[in-house]
């Protein structure tokens, strides 16, 4: 089959386009169909339109077009612990690991504030998590106590809490 | 195998029992996405981080709190041949993505598969419950208990601000994606379907066919689900969900109310010729296979298709796919093969009582 547009070169990109129900299909070579800007008008959105990462990561480069205030940092920001960098993270679309959220923190807000609702998790917590979150709020109680039992004089008190202080601390790392 | 024994052998929990609102919502599925503290995500994973992961897996599959919630089988996908990793992906029970990954992809399953757990696909772990009807909350339960049995052995990536870690950042937090596969040939036929998924979008939800992000939906099955995951609780997410699932299901109830009692003899016409072309064709491509099954479906479900049981769109959506109907027939099929024999599996299960297939 020739090309539909030229009848020069052999057809070799076949496209067919449904719009509001109406079907259309091009037969075109190469060379026209990269001429045809309406057949395709994003060559990069081509064959899988809704690929969510090929989305995401058009929604990541926004950040550095015109539209938007240029990013002043020249500098390549780098996980520390898998080497990724931001760039990498923009074209796939996927971290390399968990370190890269604080790693891209200052980029990655405002990419979380456009896809997701707000920047803070309220849902479920680990168990172990839980437990740290526990840890941490009683160290806090018995700080408080101390300086209480300081202030007030009772040494024997503050010891005695000053020992479960480290007790607990170690246990936490 | 008769055809008996491979419908038994091959169907999920989903796909034979029955569920609330089910006679417009198929299934409901929560898959919960948690990755392992210390490793590289999939992405940049070496064969030997993945061999770590899958091990470390496998042993959490196992412990006490897992062995409460019924019986697992850790699976690698090098143990599977690709027509068995294609069914599990034609059942729902893993992503095309995971069955791609021969080499670092393990699954972890559930008897009655209502329960699958991917191992290394995008994230760490895709933790996914598959319930017939509408039952998410149910679902949400499930899975959050099978997080719980194997946080008893693996630690998580968790981040005190953003919540769970995961590859992508269209994930993290909760790392829910809530879905509802729903049957919508009322609003189909009386032409509110667009209107109504244009709302939907609108709302933070997402609409997909039933193959995932890209694909058509054939047979008037759409999926809709969550797309934030930071910032609203799981229960946030499910309620909101369900909210809007409630409002498309009184709206395909009224359409289907509506053909009743304005277009009765033409839905009639419709259905039957359906159920007849089913019932005697000898070549059935998948595409007018989902079609014709959903017309049917309704007629079931509006009473005017009689003696079929209503879990035949579910079973035979995927009784059909190439990998269960060259798994059923024990060889390889060139397409047109397979659409002679699409056909031909579709008649001889019409002509099977259901007592002699769900026993």
């Amino acid at each position: 089959m020739l090309c539909e547009r030229c009848h020069e070169r052999p057809a070799t990109v076949h496209v067919t386009k449904i719009i509001n129900g109406v079907q259309t299909a091009y037969h075109l070579c190469e060379v026209c169909a990269k001429e045809q800007g309406d057949v395709f008008p994003n060559p990069f959105l081509m064959g899988s339109p809704f690929d969510f990462n090929k989305l995401l990561s058009g929604l990541l480069n926004m950040e550095s077009s015109s539209g938007f205030a240029p990013v002043t940092t020249q500098v390549q920001t780098r996980c520390g612990t898998c080497g990724m960098t931001y760039n990498q993270f923009t074209q796939i679309g996927r971290f390399g690991c968990p370190d890269c959220y604080d790693a891209f923190s200052a980029r990655l807000e405002p990419l979380l504030r456009r896809i997701q609702n707000g920047l803070r998790h309220t849902g479920k917590v680990p168990g172990s998590a839980g437990e740290r979150q526990q840890v941490a709020r009683k160290l806090e109680q018995l700080r408080r106590e101390l300086q209480q039992a300081v202030a007030q004089e009772q040494f024997e008190r503050a010891a005695q809490l000053r020992d479960e202080i480290r007790k607990l601390e170690q246990g936490a790392q | 195998m008769s055809l008996a024994d491979f419908v038994k052998r091959t169907i999920s929990k989903w796909m034979k029992e029955t569920g609330p609102e089910d006679d417009i919502v198929l299934t409901s599925r929560i898959r919960i996405a948690r990755n392992l503290k210390g490793f590289p995500f999939p992405t940049l994973a070496t064969d030997a981080h993945a061999n770590e992961v899958m091990e470390l897996v496998r042993q959490a599959a196992e412990n006490d709190a897992m062995k409460q919630l019924g019986r697992f089988e850790f699976i690698r996908c090098r143990d599977l041949s690709p027509l068995d990793r294609q069914m599990f992906v034609e059942k729902h029970l893993i992503s095309p993505d995971l069955a791609q990954q021969e080499k670092q992809g393990a699954l972890v399953l559930r008897d009655d598969e209502a329960v699958s757990i991917m191992v290394n696909e995008e994230d760490h772990l895709r933790i996914q419950c598959i319930l017939p009807g509408l039952r998410l909350q149910e679902a949400w339960n499930v899975a959050s208990q099978v997080d719980d049995a194997l946080e008893q052995t693996l630690t998580y990536a968790y981040h005190d601000q953003y919540g769970y870690l995961t590859a992508c950042p269209t994930n993290v937090g909760t790392g829910i994606r809530a879905s509802v596969m729903m049957h919508l040939p009322g609003l189909a036929l009386t032409g509110g379907i667009q209107r109504l998924l244009t709302a939907v979008s609108q709302v933070g939800l997402a609409v997909r066919g039933i193959y995932g992000e890209g694909s058509d939906s054939f047979g008037n099955l759409y999926q809709v689900s969550n797309q934030i995951t930071l910032g609203e609780s799981e229960e946030e997410i499910i309620a909101n969900l369900m909210s809007v699932v409630q409002q498309i299901i009184e709206q395909e109830r009224n359409a289907r109310k509506l053909l009743m009692e304005r277009n009765r003899v033409q839905l009639e016409d419709r259905v039957s010729r359906s159920f007849g072309i089913l019932a005697y064709a000898r070549r059935m491509d998948s595409k007018e296979t989902l079609e014709r099954l959903s017309d049917v479906r309704l007629g079931i479900d509006l009473g005017i298709i009689q003696g079929v049981s209503s879990s035949i769109l579910k079973e035979l959506m995927v009784l059909t796919q190439p990998a269960c109907l060259q798994k059923y027939y024990n060889r390889e099929l060139s397409p047109n093969e397979r659409d002679v024999r699409r056909a031909q599996l579709i008649r001889d299960r019409l002509r099977m009582s259901d007592t002699e297939v769900h026993g």
